[in-house]
């Protein structure tokens, strides 16, 4: 097995694709990335041209806070960011851990909801160019947007409080949908009044809303079965048509996240807890600000949920308008969030312990038997829903007993960005990548042609090679590959 | 006076530059506005005041861009031109002023990408050769 010293990092590859970086001075465990070389060639570049602000630094960072399990993880699609890595995962003990702003960020409970047609790709191929403007006209994306469902102030905190069967209540969806989301799509817990004023008055317009940057809605079939016995069971065939939706929990989950990197500052201090990074700072679980602070996020987590759930009932809705479907034939796949913390009982040291996981761009992916997985898929491990470019494709993986060993029951969460937004707006021209990828029969719509620019497919990381890693590691293996045919970008 | 970005993986890195302190932050203002929408199409035909304080002038710059941010979703504004003076009192740097802009317009401003927070990272405020930086990354 190969060992890589760079700086003050030790790698060593202690298993195919995983690779450790030793434990020195106070951190309390090692670090743990999942990678091809080529991955970990791209951290350690970073380190080598003296960037102090790089991946490989704030997975050991994470390694210092109190109460952290086993490894302080990072999956294939890592890149730095904000105190914890992009693709970063930090189980901490409930009783003595931290709870870290960074390990949430500032978009709380962003995430995907996937749910399937009961059309095959040449349905859509004729009326491509009719769903593309349908989708664009009646899904609310890009800056200053207004929601379709309209509340009044105090209207706000029952949405944080019920999450997605709030919009249900509001005849958003099904109560079948709410099955298929994590935690029924309701994180208990949440506690509105933990959430400032400015940041719910930013919000009640936009329960609803798509958002822009990497946010999307696409119509994506299914190319590739590598899985057919849980193709079967998740409900998936050959071609057949999907709605995929990425968005989180908008402005009240951005202001929350700016308010509590205050609180959680001034926690630092006060509980002694080394600040090696601005974003990283933390409280301890029990404590005030602790709690508050996970009240708060919990409430944000539902924002995700209810927006999610009216999005993709609008998209629904929009479906039915253009094929000759019911909206009751789409069903929803799964719902998950990929910036979250959650408390969940994993095995540490062959005993079952009550841990916050943090996952930063990490989606969960548990494995077979779990009770938080609905029933239908409960024998086979939940749906990890992943993310790749508007160009090239998403994957559908099925969570496993090896994950649940080895990284808290977390995979990755998308491709991962390669390149920097100024410098894919350098590089590639929005219309131009427009007409490309309608070339290979790929139709988008977005708001701006920069917004287009900066997703180019060419700016992340290989989707491919992010999944395989999960896949040849067996965090999670991989059940169907699918390919975009009309994107709404914000 | 002037606004430049700076690489950054996967969000955008901002500077102002100024000859006073007020001028970094006012340029870096509008370097984020320049992400969210084509900042010469905003016009200044209203404003909001703006009132933020911090323990230090870094903590204070970051302040002032998520106030910023804040306003855009609480006003459904966009703004252009910043008039603020920053001032230290006590152990504590109070930053005052307003900023100009009007309500957002999806045909007029040719909006870009949403700015969700200014972020700590590679945060820096500093005078060099009598000149004014103020710098940060903005999660987009």
């Amino acid at each position: 097995m190969s060992e890589i010293k760079v700086k003050d990092f030790t790698l060593e590859e202690v298993k195919k694709l995983v690779w450790e970086i030793k434990k020195v001075d106070d951190m309390l465990v090692p670090g743990r990335v999942y990678g091809s070389k080529n991955i970990i060639d791209h951290l350690i570049e970073d380190v080598k041209l003296g960037k102090d602000w790089n991946a490989l630094r704030q997975i050991k960072n994470v390694a210092y806070l109190p109460g952290i399990q086993n490894y302080s993880l990072a999956l294939s699609d890592v890149h730095p960011g904000y105190g914890f890595p992009i693709g970063g995962v930090g189980a901490f003990d409930a009783e003595k851990g931290v709870v870290s702003f960074a390990g949430v960020g500032f978009d709380a409970n962003c995430g995907v909801r996937t749910m399937i047609t009961p059309l095959v790709k040449e349905d859509v191929l004729k009326k491509q160019k009719i769903i593309l403007e349908k989708f664009f006209k009646e899904v609310p994306a890009g800056l200053g947007s207004t929601g379709d469902l309209k509340l009044s102030m105090s209207e706000i905190d029952e949405v944080l409080v019920k999450g997605a069967e709030f919009a249900f209540e509001r005849g958003y969806g099904f109560k079948e949908d709410l099955r298929y989301i994590e935690e029924g799509g309701i994180v208990k817990g949440a506690n509105p009044a933990n959430v400032s004023n400015k940041a719910k008055q930013r919000q009640f317009k936009e329960v609803g809303t798509l958002g822009s940057g990497n946010h999307y809605l696409e119509l994506q079939y299914v190319d590739e079965i590598l899985d057919p016995k849980i193709a079967k069971v998740y409900g998936l065939k050959k071609n057949q048509v999907l709605i995929s939706l990425h968005t989180g929990s908008r402005a009240l989950g951005h202001q929350t996240g700016t308010d509590y990197l205050k609180v959680l500052s001034d926690a630092s201090r006060k509980y002694n807890i080394p600040i090696r990074e601005r974003e990283l700072v933390c409280a301890p679980i029990n404590s005030d600000e602790g709690q508050k602070y996970i009240s708060a996020e919990f409430a944000a987590f539902n924002c995700a949920f209810a927006n999610r759930q009216v999005l993709a009932h609008l998209a629904r809705k929009a479906m039915i308008k253009v094929f000759d479907i019911d909206e009751k034939e789409i069903k929803t796949l799964y719902d998950i969030g990929h910036n979250t913390c959650k408390f969940e009982k994993h095995k540490v040291n062959g005993k079952m312990k009550k841990l916050l996981i943090h996952r930063k761009g990490s989606t969960r992916a548990f494995g077979p038997g779990r009770e938080e997985i609905p029933e239908k898929y409960r024998k086979v491990g939940q749906p990890v829903l992943i993310g790749g470019t508007m160009g090239t494709c998403s994957y559908i993986l099925h969570g496993t007993d090896k994950g649940m060993e080895d990284t808290f029951g977390s995979s990755a969460h998308g491709a991962g960005r390669r390149m920097s937004r100024h410098e894919a707006k350098r590089t590639y021209r929005g219309e131009k990548l427009i007409n490309e990828l309608s070339r290979k029969g790929i139709l988008i719509k977005g708001h701006g042609w920069g917004g287009i620019a900066e997703e180019a497919p060419g700016a992340y990381k290989d989707a491919d090679e992010v999944v395989n890693v999960m896949h040849q590691t067996g965090i999670s293996k991989i059940v169907v590959k699918t390919k975009p045919m009309v994107c709404i970008k914000g | 006076m002037v606004y430049k970005y700076f690489e950054h993986q996967a969000d955008v890195g901002i500077i102002g530059v100024g000859k006073t302190l007020e001028e970094s932050f006012q340029e870096a203002a509008r370097a984020m506005f320049q992400i969210m929408a084509s900042l010469n199409s905003i016009e200044g035909k209203k404003s909001v005041s703006i009132s933020v304080k911090s323990e230090d002038l870094e903590g204070l710059f970051i302040e002032w861009l998520n106030e910023l941010i804040a306003q855009v979703g609480l006003k459904n504004m966009l703004f252009s031109r910043f008039d603020i003076k920053i001032e230290k009192k006590q152990d504590k740097y109070i930053l005052k002023g307003k900023a100009y802009g009007e309500k957002i317009n999806s045909e007029k401003h040719k909006l870009k990408t949403e700015v969700k927070a200014a972020s700590y990272s590679q945060l820096k405020v500093k005078k060099e050769n009598n000149k004014y930086t103020a710098r940060c990354v903005v999660d987009v």
